[in-house]
Formats: C-alpha cells, sequence, structure tokens
C-alpha cells in the first residue's frame, strides 16, 4: 500500500506527467530509502540560506517540468565552493524554461550506480541495477530482474556486473557498501510493486555509493500515461 | 487464479470427430486428419459433413451429436464463417473439446469472429485449442496435423513435450527432433491461442507422466501472463525451455528514461526467464541441443567440464566455446592425470596430453576412451564429460558409443558427446541415444548440452 503522502505527490506530478528530483527523492525518503540531505529551494534567496546551513562544497540542480535531462541543459553544478559561486549559478538557472528553483544538497562521494524500474507490459514491474552515471546507455552494464527481489537476489545481481570488481573492491581499494546496495535494490523494488499502477519508468541515477554508505544522488519517475 | 482446465480429452482424446471431411476433394485438410487417423493411429476417429453418406466406404456422420459414443475431441477444419455454428452443434452434442484448425480470425482483423467462437467455447466449459492452428500429435495416438502422412517426418515417442504458437517452427523442430533422436511425448500447435494457452499446457504437462521436458516456442504473452507463466515454471518441478520470437521488435513509443532504453521487451523477457530457471534458447540449434540434454539428465550441474578428444584441434574449439558460455574445463590435477595416464595403451600413454582438454591423439583406441572416461567419471575434479569422437580415427570402433554409454549407467556422470552425423557412424552415435547419452553433430552443440545442464534450476 502506498503511503498518502507518496500519493499526493505523484497527484501533484501527474499533470506533467513525470515525478521532478525533488519530488522523487521525497517519494524515495518517505519508502525509507537513502537520499542526501537535500533542500528543494525555491530562489536564489533560499538556495543561498541551505547552504550557510549545510556548508560548502555543494550541488545544485535546477528543478524544472521542461526539462527532464538536467545534465544535457547545462542544469547541474557541482563543487560548488562558496556563496558567490552558488549566486552565479542560481542566476544562470533562473533563466532557463520553466524554472522552479534548485535542489541543494551536500555533494557525495564514491562510485556512480543506477537503480532503475519500468512496469512491463508481460511481466509487471522490473528492477534494473548496475553501473550508472551519465554514460549508463554506453556501458550498458546492468542486469534485471522481475520485481520484487529479496536481498541475495541483489547480491547475484552485484556478479553478474562486468564491474563486479569495481563494486567488490578492486587494486587495493575498499569494496563498496554491499549490505547498503542490497538493502536499497530490494526495498526500491518493494516500492515498484506499490507504484504498478501509477508508473512507467524510474531512474535513480547515480546512485552514489562508497564504502561507508548509498544515497539516491538523483531520481525520476516517469508516469503512467 | 483461473480455474484448471481438464485438458485430457483434448491433449490424450479416446474419441474424435473430423468435422468438415470433403465428399469431393481427398486433399481437403480435414480428410487427411480423418485418414491419417483412421489408418495410422489408435484413437477412434469419425467423419462429420452436414450432407451424410459415403466417402470410399466409411461413413459420414451428419452432425456430432450422431457420432456414437462421447467425442472427446472435435477436430473443426471448416471455413471461418461456419466454425461458431459447428462449435454450437458441438456444445449441443456434449463434445468435451475442440481443435479449430481453420484460419481466418485475429490473424487476418476477425477479431470478432475469434470472440464469438472463444465466447461460445466458454459458455459451454468446452476447452477450445486454436483458432489457425495444427491441433496436437501425440505419437502412436493421435495426430490432427493436415500434413499428408507421406510428407511428415515423426520423431519418436519420447519424453519431451513441445508447444507452439507456430505450427510451421512446430513441424520444423519435429523434422530436427527426428534427425537428432530425441524423443517427443506430445506437440501441440495453439495458434491464435484465443482460449488455451501456454500456461494451460504448462499445468497439463507438469502433471503429465509421460513428459519429462516441456519445450515452448513464444511470440509473446499477455499483460501480467508473463509473470503468471514464470510463477508456474518454477513450481513446476520439470525443465522448461523456450525459444521467443521477435526479439528485435523495435519500441513503439519514445523511449524517456535510462532504465526504458537498457530494459527493453527483450532483455526483460530473457532476464526474467533466467531469474526463474527456465532455460532460453536462443535460436533452433539451442533448442535441439537443451531438449535432447535435459531428456536425458535429471541433476544441475555447476558446469566443470572434462574434455576428451582424439583431435588437439576438436578440444581447443570446444575450450572456445566453454569458456565464451562461462563452462570452466579446470586443468587435471597432476594426481589425476597420472590415474588417466597409467591406464591408457602403450602407444598412446606417452604421447597422450592430459591437462583439460584430453587428447588421447589419432593413435588412441576404444580402450583409451573408456579408461578415460571411467577414471574421469570418478574423480571430483569434474562433474561432466564433453566426448568429441572422431569415427575416422582407425582405432575407434563403431562400438565405442555404447561402451562408454555403459559407463554412464554405472557411473552416473553425465557425458554429452560429438560424433559428426553422418550415415555409416549411425550405429556408434545409436549406441549413446538409445541408452540415453546425448549426441550433438557439431562442437558447440555438444557444448550447448552441457550449458543446458548449468542454466536448468530443476533438472
Amino acid at each position: 500500500m502506498l503511503k498518502p503522502e507518496i500519493k499526493e505527490i505523484l497527484d501533484q506530478a501527474r499533470e506533467a506527467g513525470w515525478a521532478m528530483e525533488p519530488q522523487a527523492k521525497e517519494i524515495m525518503r518517505l519508502a525509507g530509502l537513502p537520499v542526501p540531505d537535500f533542500t528543494w529551494a525555491r530562489d536564489k534567496e533560499e538556495a543561498l540560506a541551505c547552504a550557510r546551513e549545510k556548508g560548502f562544497p555543494l550541488a545544485a540542480k535546477v528543478v524544472s517540468k521542461k526539462i527532464v535531462h538536467k545534465s544535457d541543459a547545462g542544469g547541474v553544478a557541482v563543487n560548488i565552493a562558496d556563496e558567490d559561486e552558488l549566486a552565479g549559478v542560481m542566476d544562470r538557472f533562473a533563466g532557463m524554461e520553466g524554472f522552479e528553483g534548485a535542489v541543494v544538497e551536500p555533494m557525495a562521494q564514491g562510485a556512480e550506480l543506477i537503480v532503475g524500474g519500468r512496469v512491463d507490459h508481460q511481466f509487471g514491474p522490473v528492477v534494473l541495477f548496475g553501473m550508472g552515471g551519465t554514460a549508463v546507455e554506453v556501458y550498458k552494464d546492468t542486469v534485471i530482474r522481475m520485481a520484487p527481489i529479496d536481498e541475495d537476489t541483489v547480491g547475484n545481481m552485484i556478479l553478474s556486473l562486468g564491474a563486479r570488481d569495481l563494486i567488490l573492491g578492486h587494486r587495493g581499494e575498499k569494496p563498496l557498501d554491499a549490505a547498503g546496495i542490497k538493502s536499497l535494490v530490494a526495498g526500491f523494488s518493494r516500492l515498484l510493486m506499490d507504484l504498478e499502477d501509477e508508473i512507467e519508468s524510474v531512474d535513480l541515477n547515480p546512485v552514489m555509493c562508497s564504502h561507508k554508505g548509498c544515497n539516491i544522488a538523483d531520481a525520476r519517475i516517469m508516469l503512467a500515461r | 487464479m483461473q480455474k484448471p482446465k481438464d485438458l485430457k480429452p483434448l491433449l490424450h482424446p479416446r474419441t474424435m470427430a473430423v468435422v468438415g471431411v470433403s465428399r469431393k476433394n481427398d486433399r481437403h485438410p480435414a480428410n487427411v486428419i480423418f485418414y491419417k487417423n483412421h489408418l495410422r493411429q489408435t484413437v477412434d476417429v469419425y467423419a462429420v459433413n452436414p450432407k451424410g453418406g459415403k466417402l470410399l466406404g466409411e461413413k459420414l456422420y451428419p452432425d456430432v451429436a450422431s457420432v456414437p459414443g462421447q467425442v472427446d475431441l472435435a477436430v473443426i477444419a471448416v471455413r471461418a464463417a461456419q466454425v461458431p455454428g459447428v462449435l454450437a452443434d458441438c456444445a449441443r452434442a456434449g463434445a468435451k473439446s475442440a481443435a479449430v484448425i481453420s484460419g481466418g480470425f485475429a490473424e487476418v482483423g476477425r477479431e470478432d469472429l475469434q470472440d464469438e467462437i472463444s465466447a461460445i467455447a466458454a459458455d459451454a466449459g468446452m476447452p477450445m485449442l486454436g483458432p489457425n492452428c495444427l491441433g496436437i500429435y501425440a505419437p502412436g495416438y493421435a495426430d490432427t496435423f493436415f500434413l499428408p502422412p507421406e510428407r511428415m517426418i515423426r520423431p519418436e515417442q519420447g519424453n519431451v513435450a513441445l508447444v507452439s504458437q507456430s505450427g510451421g517452427i512446430l513441424v520444423d523442430q519435429m523434422i530436427k527432433f527426428a534427425d537428432e533422436g530425441v524423443g517427443l511425448s506430445l506437440a501441440v500447435s495453439i495458434g491464435n491461442k484465443a482460449m488455451i494457452r501456454e500456461r494451460d499446457l504448462l499445468a497439463y504437462l507438469t502433471e503429465d507422466d509421460k513428459t519429462r521436458v516441456i519445450a515452448f516456442y513464444v511470440e509473446g504473452f499477455g499483460k501480467g501472463e508473463g509473470r503468471a507463466f514464470v510463477h508456474q515454471a518454477r513450481d513446476a518441478g520439470k525443465p522448461i525451455i523456450i525459444l521467443k520470437a521477435g526479439k528485435s521488435a523495435a519500441g513503439t513509443q519514445a523511449v524517456s528514461s535510462h532504465t526504458a532504453a537498457l530494459a527493453g521487451d527483450y532483455n526483460v523477457f530473457s532476464s526474467v526467464m533466467a531469474q526463474f530457471g527456465v532455460v532460453e534458447a536462443k535460436n533452433e540449434l539451442e533448442l535441439v541441443s537443451f531438449c535432447e540434454a535435459l531428456s536425458c539428465y535429471d541433476k544441475p550441474l555447476s558446469g566443470r567440464a572434462a574434455i576428451l578428444t582424439g583431435s588437439g584441434g576438436h578440444g581447443a574449439m570446444a575450450v572456445d566455446e566453454c569458456a565464451r558460455l562461462g563452462i570452466e574445463t579446470p586443468a587435471l590435477s597432476s594426481a589425476l592425470a597420472e590415474k588417466v595416464r597409467a591406464g591408457l595403451s602403450e602407444p598412446v600413454s606417452s604421447i597422450a596430453s592430459l591437462k583439460n582438454p584430453i587428447d588421447l591423439t589419432g593413435s588412441a583406441v576404444d580402450d583409451d576412451f573408456v579408461h578415460a572416461v571411467s577414471t574421469l567419471s570418478d574423480s571430483s575434479e569434474v562433474d561432466c564429460v564433453l566426448l568429441l569422437l572422431l569415427p575416422y580415427l582407425p582405432g575407434v570402433t563403431s562400438d565405442l558409443g555404447a561402451r562408454l554409454s555403459a559407463v554412464f549407467r554405472r557411473k552416473g556422470k553425465p557425458l554429452a558427446a560429438y560424433v559428426p552425423r553422418l550415415e555409416k557412424y549411425r550405429m556408434l552415435i545409436e549406441g549413446f541415444e538409445l541408452n540415453r547419452v546425448p549426441v550433438a553433430p557439431s562442437i558447440d552443440g555438444a557444448v550447448l548440452m552441457v550449458e543446458a545442464l548449468r542454466r536448468c534450476a530443476p533438472c
């Protein structure tokens, strides 16, 4: 059963056809999945105010119903070092089509993974997991399972990846937080079952993962038509 | 949960009525079906033609109701427009099932006519196969395929069931089964699958004592049907093999997310089948190899293969194919290698290469192969033996198949063999196959047999 708060966000997003990053991340947070300490700042002043609380360096990402692929549109700024730089970024974002503010959050460390979901016509909700980032469709190092899945199955998915050694520890690097990955992907697969009638697909990309833990750095939900 | 349908009258009928037998056209599908069953199969069969009378001395019954006794299966081969009337007649007569051979329904845009006949069958509680299908082929028992008997290739009776959406592919697979010595328990062509679908047959075949392996050719499942299918397959407890057509079908909708782009329809299909232990065959060669291997063995393997051959080149090619699929070919320990060497004939023991692949060389004789297989079968270092046998080597006789099969029967370690499929080597091949050791006509095919055992969950 979906929480009423999740339903409410989906209802707000329905007209645009998709849930933007702050909406999608709020849904993930409500579902108990790890998201960074993010703020949806509606303008430059709100951005600067929350930056003072969070401290630098920060990441800022434009919020606009018109911009599905933020990186492609120049709507992502990372490693913002101080207030002047943040002010400049917010001025630039404000000129973009459909500007509704920015997501401001601490910089995340680690490897970029993707956790995704889709409602398949024949099989219903399926979950996808693998190496993420903007080049995800270039490397295509991802595996698919029918949802829901348990944590052991996620362990199997990790072993099926071409880049498995990057997760399990490569050349003296500490392994990524496998327990965190397993609980995130399994928990996400259960959420997908509840979202079956609402959505078409979900991208959590990237999910930033280090040896210390995992965090959903970006998210979007394409709603069912 | 849908109510299980009783498919026994449809798939194992005692009495069959063939509707649509022509008095003038002996090539009519219904005539072919009637005669081939009347003359060659054990099922009781009756011909139905509304005008009645006689055809070549056989009585024609005017309708299904006038056929003596209970009709288990009405085979309907009349024009599409007449099918609703005939089905209603079958329902009134209390026929227990129907197979609609006729085409001219959803496949040509007549969904309305298809819905009409489905409704008639559903109202009567009468399982209906098709329309637009070949029906069933149960070796030695019943055969509703409208192919003249002299044109049909008939596999032997065996333990593999084939279910196909396409009748043509089904007939082709039967030819390959016959070629490769794979036995068939039942073949079912489901055509437009208006009522009886893959899951109904999976449920029936799961319970069917004569069937050990269930193979499907599918073009696609309906909404949510794939999910139900894999759950049912996981619980079936029998090896299930699936071949999917339409792998390359392009998505019609614009793709708006990375996940939608990466998790396309076929990627999802293939991944989910593997997740639930259904063995996916990518092509017809794989389908027949998988069917043959899984019809012989009933234990899954981790896939550590010993490759045994009389030719270095064959061994190298097999190792490459194993590596591609992820089948391990571990080097033999020196203790095991010495044990193998100790029992080889004198000229061979000094020149054989005993790593893995194990090359007994062109000087090897039958006894060398028997000794090597026997020794490898006793070792826990490998869990199967891939035999690449070259019948043209001077020391190899046509007795070797039967002798190596005897080693398998004693030791229980699975063997898969490659032997060139030529008439002059038939005795060697049959020595294996009649003793339930699978033989492939190519090196890749033999490797695929090992792969089948590795992938199949409930073997």
